[in-house]
């Protein structure tokens, strides 16, 4: 599959590293050349200068033929700017867009959209160590 | 009329005093707490700091009952957003965007804002129109229509100089619909007015038209 990552920060990188590493095409955008110091010197994978809002950098990071397209800037509104012209513009199959304001992502969940919203993700997972911890103590003593 | 508008910089500040200065209802969102404090001094509660994308702040600003929600920040992805939430959570009729970078424009009509407003055009054709010596120059652009509104000033090089304006045959559908002559005096073109050199004529054209509505008043070819 041909993945097209935009934003090379923690996420960004990681997704794009153990996408190769599993032998997917994978081409990865950033405005900074320096945030590619994050890929290792064994990243096979194209990683591309260009702003992920600007077609013509997007058709030259070969978005006409990505399988998905994976928005994850720190930036809410450009990653959901973004997905919504690889969908709807360049009909990219499958595209998923990283969003941390939890009620900005329901609204575009809702029109049909597939964002992650990441607090409520990591609050959720949060919550289950919590609780387990919680549930498991009593057995211990 | 109930109006919200996003960002509270130089564009959304004028604005906001043009349209209160008006008689409308007005409230002029922020996200900067130190400009929001500047403008406030001005606007007063017609001001409110906030992120105009998120939807509580839109729920305090009673974007329900808004008739036009107006985003004009300086980032495009900011505008587009703030109008979509706007619109799908809101439900606010009109929705209107500026845009900075003109290639930006189709994205917005496919991601449903009703209008866009492009500052990189408005302030390119302004420039434009000040220039010496351009035989021919958009005057506006008639959204939704696929033409153009512009003006040309007839030359002593044009080939159709001396005929009758109603009766000229310009490229394709092209229409002459005011001219003003050399002494400022303004014409419909009517029968038995006549092209001169010096008129300054307002045409509807399409912009593929252009070079050669250009050569048939003036006489110049394309650069």
């Amino acid at each position: 599959m041909r993945f097209l990552i935009m934003g090379c920060g923690r996420v960004g990188s990681g997704l794009a590293r153990s996408l190769t590493d599993e032998g997917h095409d994978v081409t990865i955008m950033d405005v900074r050349q320096d945030a590619f110091r994050r890929l290792t010197a064994r990243f096979r994978g194209n990683a591309i200068i260009g702003d992920g809002l600007d077609s013509t950098a997007l058709q030259r990071a070969g978005i006409e033929n990505t399988d998905v397209f994976v928005s994850v800037t720190q930036g809410d509104n450009r990653n959901l700017m973004a997905a919504q012209v690889a969908k709807h513009i360049f009909k990219v199959p499958r595209v998923i867009a990283r969003v941390y304001d939890d009620s900005r992502a329901d609204v575009f969940r809702e029109l049909g959209l597939q964002t992650l919203s990441s607090p409520r993700f990591v609050t959720g997972l949060m919550r289950e160590m919590i609780f387990d911890d919680s549930d498991k103590a009593p057995e211990g003593e | 009329m109930y109006v919200i508008v996003a960002g509270g910089g130089k564009v959304g500040f004028g604005l906001s005093q043009a349209l209160l200065a008006n008689g409308d209802e007005v409230l002029c969102i922020e996200k900067d707490a130190h400009r929001c404090a500047v403008i406030a001094e001005d606007l007063g509660s017609a001001s409110y700091q906030g992120d105009c994308c998120e939807v509580s702040v839109l729920e305090d600003a009673g974007t329900g009952r808004a008739d036009v929600f107006v985003a004009v920040t300086g980032d495009d992805a900011d505008n587009l957003i703030a109008c979509q939430v706007a619109k799908a959570r809101f439900r606010v009729p009109r929705t209107v965007a500026r845009i900075n970078d003109p290639r930006n424009r189709e994205i917005f009509s496919v991601l449903g804002v009703d209008a866009t407003v492009n500052s990189t055009d408005v302030i390119m054709s302004q420039i434009v129109q000040e220039m010496p010596s351009r035989p021919l120059t958009q005057v506006l652009a008639l959204r939704g229509t696929g033409r153009e509104l512009c003006q040309v000033e007839v030359t002593a090089d044009s080939p159709l100089l001396g005929e009758e304006v109603s009766l000229l045959r310009l490229p394709g559908d092209s229409k002459i619909i005011l001219i003003v002559g050399p002494d400022h005096t303004v014409s419909m073109p009517t029968n038995g007015l006549q092209l001169e050199a010096g008129q300054v004529v307002l045409a509807v054209t399409q912009e593929d038209q252009e070079p050669a509505l250009r050569e048939a008043l003036t006489g110049v070819a394309s650069e």
